[in-house]
């Protein structure tokens, strides 16, 4: 994926501008960034259900198509209906042969496809539970199967963690970077906090301002990087276990 | 007409009257559509739309009677323009909602302005119609036991057109309902599909309104699938049942109405609504309470998508 000076919006409005990254095969990205900075337009942006406003989005060599099955997308909400009691392996099913027309019943290449990735994700014994029975990380474990169910060389995951408290936090997000590993897909995930995630992470994009500054980690987290972000001066403090926290100076409280 | 206790010999009795065939025939198709029609409406959470559809169709036939009686169109009984009208009503009424609203989550204050406003024009119609209101009267509570052979052939017709539209679009549909925002980035024309599920249902409750009437749609339509999906887990299982249901309730509600001097839509009503509460009741006692949901309140179940941000 290559992005040159590319901007995001809706309309003629641009939310961000001149953002220019790169992600390579396998690596595990995080998109950071306060609320209504612009995070999820990227995704939509990759999805092809957006165009840019300017510059270049590249994503295998081409422009974003809508409807690319070499992306696998979990979006940041679903709608699920309390009442319903549609079994976890009917979703992951439809992740591949939704798109099907007809009412074929489901073929048994694609049961056995679903029930792998189910297996792959350690949620083969949440195959045939109702989806509104489970928890948010099993749900979120049928989720990610949902998205992988096709083989997708890029997982784009949109909030996946918010809901989950610090312990199936931590489950999923090993389960995530075991995925990238183990598949060697890239994938790009939204979310609010960095610290549970830096020990996962290759790449960092930190959407804020209208800007965006994309490296490692140690490269994005600095002082000097966020104090351009937000164009005020930021600290970048460090405690003895890793753990970020950004402190605005004059007057700004912290992010993190 | 006398109840025996000898079930061979009252259903042959029942039989042996034309208006009773057509009355089964018909029934049986609207038991299948509404069946299966039913499972969707009640997974898309569109019953508000389904009964919208009712009444916005009642506004369509009122206006179609009218039509028909102030040009003098002698080739159109008021019977058939009230069907007709009713199915151009709901079906014009679906689109427009269907492109009002973008997403499902959305709808309801969409269906509520076109059904406010379609309810006014009936009122017009109505005050406009010079005759007697009949096929009002049997279009709001249904009139099973009146259907013509031509009625039969109409629904038979219809049922075709639904059936196949729905086995067309099944697997898409079932997608776009469980996980619309996944199913759009997959590259599926959710707004398409959209349109055209309320089409099919604006059709499927214009048929079914014969054997309900307007205002017991959901007796058909909603409850038995309601049902259903406490039953199973399979979309298809669901189905079945739902539609198995349906039948049920509308061959027992005729046979009964058939020896009692009250209407069918009343019996299929009351089996449908006495049916759910059990299954209810005996489905949570078979079911232990938050057997799996010791962390409940961290589940991801919202009712909106918000692409802002």
């Amino acid at each position: 994926m290559e992005a040159e000076d590319l901007s995001g919006g809706y309309g003629t409005k641009a939310v961000w501008k001149d953002a220019t990254f790169s992600i390579g095969r396998g690596e595990f990205v995080a998109i950071i960034g306060p609320n209504g900075a612009g995070k999820t337009t990227l995704f939509r942006l990759l999805l092809g259900l957006q165009r840019p406003l300017r510059g270049t989005l590249r994503l295998f060599g081409s422009e974003p198509k809508r409807g690319s099955p070499r992306i696998g997308y979990v979006p940041q909400q679903h709608v699920l209906d309390d009442e319903s009691h549609i079994e976890s392996l009917e979703l992951v099913r439809l992740g591949l042969s939704g798109k099907r027309w007809g009412f074929d019943p489901f073929s048994h290449e694609d049961s056995k496809a679903a029930l792998d990735t189910l297996a792959g994700v350690g949620g083969l014994e949440l195959a045939h539970r109702p989806l509104a029975e489970l928890s948010g990380g099993e749900l979120q474990r049928i989720f990610l199967a949902e998205a992988l169910v096709s083989n997708p060389d890029l997982l784009l995951l949109d909030e996946p963690l918010s809901n989950l408290d610090m312990r199936r936090e931590r489950d999923l997000l090993r389960l995530v970077s075991e995925v990238v590993r183990s598949r060697d897909v890239s994938a790009l995930l939204i979310a609010h906090n960095i610290n549970p995630l830096l020990p996962y992470l290759d790449k960092v994009i930190y959407i804020a301002n209208g800007k965006v500054a994309s490296g490692s980690p140690a490269e994005v987290f600095t002082s000097e990087t966020l104090s351009n972000l937000y164009e005020i001066e930021v600290e970048v403090l460090h405690d003895s276990r890793g753990n970020i926290a950004i402190v605005g100076i004059e007057g700004h409280h912290g992010d993190e | 007409m006398a109840f025996s206790w000898n079930l061979a010999y009252d259903i042959q009795q029942m039989w042996a009257f034309p208006f009773m065939q057509h009355a089964f025939e018909a029934g049986t198709m609207v038991a299948v559509i509404a069946g299966v029609m039913g499972y969707f409406v009640v997974l898309r959470r569109s019953t508000f739309v389904a009964h919208a559809f009712s009444e916005i169709g009642f506004a369509g036939a009122a206006g179609a009677v009218y039509v028909a009686q102030a040009l003098s169109i002698a080739w159109l009984t008021s019977t058939d323009a009230a069907a007709y009208g009713m199915l151009v009503g709901s079906s014009l009424g679906g689109t427009t909602i269907a492109m009002l609203s973008r997403r499902s989550s959305h709808r309801d204050v969409y269906v509520g302005i076109v059904l406010a406003f379609a309810l006014g024009i009936g009122l017009l119609f109505l005050s406009l119609y010079t005759g007697y209101a009949t096929e009002a009267i049997s279009l709001l509570f249904g009139e099973i036991l009146g259907i013509a052979s031509t009625d039969v052939l109409r629904t038979l017709l219809f049922t075709i057109i639904i059936l196949g539209g729905v086995g067309l679009i099944y697997r898409p549909l079932l997608f776009s309902s469980l996980d619309e925002a996944v199913a759009e980035a997959k590259g599926l024309p959710t707004l398409l599909i959209g349109v055209v599920f309320l089409l099919l249902v604006a059709i499927a409750v214009s048929v079914s309104v014969q054997v309900t009437g307007v205002l017991l749609i959901f007796s058909l339509m909603v409850t038995p699938a309601a049902t259903a999906q406490h039953l199973a887990s399979k979309p298809s299982r669901v189905i079945a049942i739902s539609v198995a249901l349906a039948l049920a309730v509308t061959w027992v509600g005729l046979f009964v109405s058939f020896y009692e001097p009250y209407p069918a839509s009343f019996f299929i009503t009351a089996m449908i609504f006495v049916i759910y509460v059990l299954v209810r009741v005996f489905h949570r006692r078979i079911r232990t309470p938050g057997e799996h949901r010791e962390d409940w309140k961290d589940r991801v179940l919202v009712s909106t998508k918000d692409y802002s941000s």
